[in-house]
């Protein structure tokens, strides 16, 4: 498969543009956060991206999705990237619809995929705990046999969309100690079960997370999520999906960040002159748009190999080159937008600061780049 | 599509039974690589190779037959490519004749001049250099004074060109000299052909601070060049130059690609610095090799977005300035850090106590201090997107 997107692709990404474009200002972005709004996103809107056919676009048609490839959805999250969208793709396609992708049982896909996909349905994964940073291994939520099911207790942290999720699939210890790798297995929860308490947090970046609480939930059998204690390279999987797709949209993120400072460069005029004149900017502005171009063809050629089909250590790999590419790029383009903005890019009225925070938050969702570059050196075998 | 499967039967039988079983190797040294011309003096199965790929024009796969080219599709010259890197096979050609003033003539020269230098080329017996830079003209190559003046059917040229990769192994250069001096600096510049063998011309080799001497200074006095050796429009030889300079800068990204070293670093590090459960010991090293291993990747995988693009019809466009910038200050970052690694082992000149990789691993860190100055400076390429791609103003 060639790294260039075919006509069918590009008229795809021109209409997600336009969509994006016409329905979520970033001005809609900032009104959701200083209003309070209780769910933090627009379900209206989450509705029109359902009629779209995007929150099903990679999951098969049998099950109420379009069976399009990763390359389509790459278009669509850089066109949610370039708005800030807040509305919960990572949570619930990212991460839970690929959870239930790769280690649903038939039943289990009938019973949540058709629904994600009509946007009927919002879904987390609770998987982060205190102090866990961003080893996914290190669990201390435990699920002990009761009955014919289990009973799940433990506390996650920024859950992203806890809030507003239907159903939480969370990740718990059913053997071995908090550090192994053994031993985690995932459940399916439904979030108004007794003894789930969800709580709201406020991050930088006014994107939904919230902390989840399991004060002795009883699931029954059928609650496991592929196979117990199985469930730590299972949630690896689902993770480097869900980080591919990340980055996909924080490459809409700071293509929109650059573009709207490049233009700044233009306008702005000091001494007489744009500013974009001085040779001390220009060569920033040329590496940024350097680091851009790499960020792009690490996301293409990971979304590339989802559609090839290759195989997870192949998968793995090309994850954490595309996570820590697009996790360094966009901390760089935040920070530097910010500076040739000047006085007004710290302020709160501009909307540069909106990007900014985006990246930081970003890039320490799924692993910051220092984890990736470790994890790479290790399944590298160094 | 049954064609394209008998040529590829065709191909291989073909290079099985002609290629020398000693071409089937990575080279062992730069002195294998075959760049052609006059004063060639390469080991016999690498002339042997020349030979017989050049008869069937396979050395310029996709050039018109009638100038000595393959005159194969881009289909079929894939499809060679593909059984030449099945067998391990080494391009049996190299050099500036094949990669950049052919495809120029190609496009903008006269027949004449298409057909007195393509077969040469072709056929590898006459190599090429560039003259572009001059003393004074460095970053600013359109300041250029090496001076013609028209004597009836000839131009008269005078100046100094500077950097002039391998001019003492050259037989003719591509040239670039001021026609006229009232004009503006870009539209006063003619392209020309030059033989190095014209009286007047006299060559002089540059010692770069790695000891090697990859460059020459080429002073011109009196040479008398046919008019008849101009490429494109006489004043408009700078159009001429920057389209091969985009070429070129693709060229030198693309060298810093063919590795065969991926594991080398990390085998150095091991050596060096020691294991620790199976890992490199010392975290810090093992994250600058990381990093650098995966900035490498994300050049390759956008060298790919490029190829393929053009493959599907994209103009190539100013964006060759990111492979020059990039592919350069990665191979930099490479030397300096394998160096590093090597501790005071990475200190040797010549002589005892330092095996011979070692020595080539420094020599090399030297040299590659000159990668992002020749063929535009890194601070060039950043201008040229700052101006082309990003419309940043002046």
């Amino acid at each position: 498969m060639d790294l260039v997107l075919t006509e069918e692709q590009e008229m795809l990404a021109r209409s997600a543009r336009e969509f994006v474009g016409g329905r979520s200002s970033l001005r809609r972005v900032r009104e959701l956060r200083d209003s309070g709004d209780a769910d933090g996103f627009s379900r209206q809107l989450w509705r029109e991206m359902a009629a779209l056919g995007w929150l099903g676009i990679t999951i098969p048609e049998a099950y109420g999705g379009a069976g399009l490839g990763w390359m389509e959805q790459m278009v669509v999250l850089e066109a949610m990237g370039r708005g800030l969208m807040p509305e919960p793709f990572t949570s619930t396609v990212l991460l839970a619809a690929n959870a239930l992708l790769l280690g649903g049982s038939d039943a289990q896909k009938q019973a949540h995929l058709a629904p994600i996909a009509a946007g009927e349905r919002i879904a987390a994964v609770a998987y982060q705990e205190a102090g866990s940073r961003y080893d996914a291994h290190k669990v201390a939520t435990a699920a002990t046999r009761s009955g014919g099911g289990w009973t799940i207790s433990g506390e996650k942290i920024q859950v992203l969309d806890g809030h507003v999720a239907d159903v939480i699939v969370a990740s718990a210890r059913t053997a071995g100690g908090r550090d192994d790798a053994a031993g985690i297995t995932l459940f399916i929860v439904a979030a108004d079960t007794p003894g789930v308490t969800i709580e709201r947090q406020s991050r930088i970046d006014a994107r939904n997370a919230a902390l989840v609480r399991f004060d002795g939930v009883a699931v029954g059998a059928d609650a496991v999520l592929g196979a117990v204690d199985a469930g730590g390279a299972l949630l690896e999987r689902v993770l480097d999906r869900a980080r591919i797709g990340l980055a996909a949209e924080m490459l809409g993120s700071m293509q929109a960040a650059f573009e709207m400072t490049n233009e700044y460069l233009k306008t702005r005029v000091q001494f007489g002159v744009p500013i974009g004149s001085f040779q001390a900017l220009k060569h920033r502005a040329a590496k940024m748009y350097i680091e851009l171009e790499l960020a792009r063809s690490a996301v293409m050629g990971a979304h590339r190999a989802l559609d090839e089909g290759r195989d997870d250590a192949t998968v793995a790999k090309l994850a954490s080159l595309v996570k820590a590419r697009c996790s360094d790029a966009f901390v760089l383009v935040g920070n530097e937008c910010v500076q040739m903005h000047g006085g007004i890019g710290v302020t709160d009225e501009h909307d540069i600061g909106f990007f900014f925070k985006r990246a930081r938050v970003a890039e320490m969702t799924f692993g910051d780049a220092a984890f990736h570059r470790d994890r790479t050196a290790r399944l590298e075998g160094y | 599509m049954a064609d394209l499967e008998r040529f590829r039967a065709d191909t291989r039988q073909w290079l099985e039974q002609h290629a020398p079983p000693e071409m089937r190797t990575t080279p062992k040294s730069q002195d294998e690589i075959c760049w052609g011309g006059r004063k060639a003096d390469y080991p016999a199965p690498v002339m042997r190779w020349l030979a017989v790929m050049a008869e069937r024009g396979w050395t310029a796969p996709t050039w018109p037959r009638e100038y000595g080219g393959g005159g194969l599709s881009k289909a079929e010259a894939k499809v060679l490519a593909e059984e030449m890197a099945k067998l391990n096979l080494r391009p049996p050609l190299t050099g500036f004749g094949l990669s950049m003033i052919g495809p120029l003539l190609l496009q903008e020269g006269s027949e004449e001049l298409r057909r007195e230098h393509l077969p040469a080329i072709v056929q590898g017996k006459i190599r090429w250099c560039q003259g572009y830079s001059e003393p004074g003209s460095g970053s600013d190559l359109a300041s250029l004074q090496t001076k013609a003046v028209r004597d009836g059917d000839v131009y008269v040229l005078n100046g100094q060109k500077i950097w002039t990769s391998y001019a003492d192994k050259a037989d003719w250069m591509f040239i670039l000299v001021r026609t006229d001096f009232q004009a503006p600096k870009h539209n006063g510049i003619t392209f020309l052909l030059m033989d190095m063998t014209s009286p007047g011309v006299s060559v002089k080799p540059i010692k770069l601070i790695s000891g090697y001497s990859p460059f020459c200074e080429t002073f011109l006095s009196d040479v008398r060049v046919p008019v008849a050796n101009v490429v494109g429009q006489v004043n408009g030889g700078w159009t001429m130059a920057k389209a091969l300079l985009g070429h070129e800068r693709t060229m030198i990204a693309d060298a810093f690609k063919e590795r065969d070293d991926r594991r080398k670093l990390i085998d150095l590090a091991r050596k060096h610095l020691g294991e620790a459960q199976g890992r490199i010991a010392d975290p810090i090293a093992r994250d600058r090799i990381t990093q650098l291993e995966m900035d490498q990747a994300c050049l390759d995988l956008t060298l790919a977005r490029s190829r393929d693009g053009m493959k599907a019809g994209h103009k190539p466009g100013p964006e060759t300035s990111i492979f020059k910038y990039y592919g350069t200050e990665l191979n930099m970052r490479r030397r300096e850090l394998m160096v590093s690694i090597c501790g005071p082992q990475g200190l040797g000149w010549e002589g005892p106590g330092f095996d011979p990789e070692e020595l080539k691993m420094t020599r090399d860190w030297l040299r590659s201090r000159g990668n992002s100055i020749e063929g535009g400076t890194s601070e060039i390429q950043l201008n040229i997107i700052a101006k082309r791609v990003l419309g940043l103003p002046d």
